[in-house]
């Protein structure tokens, strides 16, 4: 068996302020998610292509792979 | 359509024969992006190249990919000739290699970025989101020459809505004893099913069948455009196991699963566990205890129907005559993983597999309960959400253009328009390590010898694959490095090495490369 080694790995127990504890915070994101949806909602209306329609006609790609 | 029987091996799958070793799932992800012009008027090919040439001639990658050894028309069924309409390899497009051991080229009519090789999920995460952010300094850089008339956009999707797909796929090292048909019968259930939490979620329904009822919103952009269980091609007849046999290292003793079923992943979460779930599963495939009970009919059936089932009640005959659904398979999986890591199996993910197994169940029992509780860590619950709060605040019917610009907008990799990164997805990363990720290697796997000779001596590099690279020392020859083990080169292997020569001719000399057909070639590892 090959001995590895990985010094650049994220420490997963370390309190980074970026990151969340995706198992234990569920619920509680949830209800921070659900107080945000309006802030939420006026930002998408302020992001959102302001022709949506043109925008999606308009959005043709090749198949790739 | 064909069935089950007609991919089983005779005499079932000698089990005998099965190796009972799992290998380490050496793994790496390739996404190809949609791109888009506005102001302009320039093919998707040119496109695709402004983009990748924008960061190459920032100095940040080199432009040097090796084609040598590409076969893509391999096939992993031994004898078969499918007639198959298998992928030209371009030489002439924008190709670079990256100082952190990945590839960012154009491919066909998209940019693609392949991660480097990795040794856990969680690194495969982490070089997938330093592609993001190579992409998205390609963009600035591009639009920044393009001015302000022209600009060019690229979303990390996989179908425009109009029946046009291009791909994410992972790939997975898996052991060359364990037979292919045996393989492919077992982990079609874990594609089928898995997408009810690694599905990006999609608006609407493409390639219709005759009968089939159109949904507003369904859990995979991919779903859609799979027509055979298994195959060789990629881009038409798309199948759920593709049988590309090109391992890009020892084929005597691995095979790379080259898996193209999957969504590109906006949710951090979503890509870790869709990449250790797999990884694990295909261990205990390797490991001959994957409950054949669970053997799904009619793939290409199910994968439709259980994406175009958001409630998740879609019931799929299994092998042992129960209807179940994907939320009861993957539950069944789940378990089935957990016994066989809780009977001292080794951890084919270096590590990674509690945590794993900790947001897999996680996900799982939110899903159960409500998918709004795990809209943070699942990409098609949480742009459902924005879709379903976006029609209810604007009355919007379930086929307005704007839904559809939802969707798109989800995956936009402008930082100021991505609504993913507007909808509280949880991250597992500070963005200081994923932007060191972008130009520094995985040091667990050849990935790191790839990047840090790129980086020491981008002059002398002339080119470099996935299992080699290829020098200029100053001698009349050109030089080659091959590595065939993808868990050598690694910085434990060779990071001593490397600090300690100054020149490539030192570290040539230090491989002890010898003569071959005209090339000097290392006798590499």
């Amino acid at each position: 068996m090959q001995e590895r080694i990985r010094p650049q790995k994220p420490d997963h127990s370390s309190s980074d302020s970026d990151t969340t504890d995706a198992s234990t915070t569920s619920a509680s994101s949830s209800n921070q998610l659900k107080d945000d949806l309006d802030d939420l909602l006026d930002e998408i209306d302020e992001v959102l292509e302001t022709n949506a329609e043109e925008f999606v006609k308009n959005y043709v790609q090749k198949g790739g792979e | 359509m064909a069935n089950l029987s007609e991919r089983r091996p005779s005499n079932a799958l000698s089990l005998a024969s099965i190796s009972k070793m799992a290998v380490p799932k050496v793994c790496g992800i390739e996404t190809e992006y949609g791109i888009f012009v506005t102001g302009a008027d320039v093919t998707p090919m040119m496109a695709s190249s402004l983009l990748v040439n924008a960061y190459s001639d920032g100095g940040l990658s080199l432009r040097a990919w090796d084609f040598g050894n590409e076969q893509p028309s391999m096939d992993a069924r031994h004898g078969w000739d499918p007639q198959a309409d298998y992928p030209e390899v371009e030489v002439l497009m924008a190709n670079s290699v990256l100082t952190n051991g990945a590839r960012f080229y154009v491919d066909h009519a998209h940019p693609e970025v392949s991660t480097p090789e990795c040794l856990t999920p969680t690194e495969v995460v982490l070089y997938d989101r330093a592609a993001e952010e190579i992409v998205r300094t390609s963009l600035d850089r591009a639009n920044l020459r393009l001015g302000d008339s022209v600009t060019l956009l690229a979303h990390k999707n996989n179908s425009d809505g109009k029946g046009n797909s291009y791909g994410c796929h992972e790939n997975y090292l898996v052991s060359r004893d364990t037979p292919f048909g045996y393989l492919a019968t077992c982990i079609s259930t874990h594609f089928v099913t898995r997408q009810i939490f690694c599905g990006a979620g999609k608006v609407g329904v493409e390639m219709s069948r005759e009968g089939e009822a159109w949904v507003p919103f369904q859990l995979s952009q991919r779903a859609d455009f799979f027509e055979e269980p298994i195959g060789l091609e990629t881009t038409i007849r798309r199948p759920i196991v593709n049988t590309r046999d090109e391992p890009h290292c020892d084929p005597e003793r691995w095979r790379r699963l080259h898996v193209i079923v999957g969504d590109a992943n906006m949710s951090e979460f979503a890509t870790f566990v869709k990449v250790g779930s797999t990884a694990l599963i295909l261990a205990v495939i390797e490991d001959g205890r994957f409950p054949e009970n669970l053997w799904i009919d009619d793939s290409v059936t199910h994968i439709r129907k259980v994406s175009h089932d958001p409630s998740l009640q879609h019931a799929i005959p299994v092998a042992d005559g129960r209807n179940l659904t994907a939320l009861q398979i993957q539950r069944e999986l789940w378990q089935v993983v957990r016994d066989w890591l809780n009977s001292g199996n080794v951890d084919p993910t270096d590590g990674d597999a509690d945590r794993v197994m900790e947001i897999w169940l996680t996900m799982l029992d939110g899903l159960d309960a409500d998918p709004l509780t795990v809209a943070h860590l699942i990409d098609w619950v949480a742009k459902k959400r924005l879709i379903d709060a976006m029609s209810l605040r604007h009355n919007l019917t379930v086929e307005h253009p704007k839904l559809r610009a939802i969707d798109l907008q989800y995956h936009d990799m402008r930082v100021e328009k991505c609504l993913a990164l507007k909808s509280g997805l949880a991250k597992m990363f500070d963005q200081e390590d994923v932007l060191r990720a972008m130009t520094e290697p995985p040091a667990t796997t050849r990935a790191y010898f790839r990047g840090e000779c790129i980086r020491r001596w981008p002059d002398q590099v002339v080119s470099a694959n996935w299992d080699s690279v290829v020098f200029d020392s100053g001698e009349p020859q050109l030089q080659r490095v091959p590595m065939m083990d993808p868990l050598k080169g690694t910085l434990k292997h060779v990071g001593q090495l490397l600090n300690s020569v100054d020149t490539v001719k030192q570290l040539l000399d230090a491989l002890g490369a010898e003569s071959v057909e005209g090339v000097i070639e290392d006798s590499g590892w």
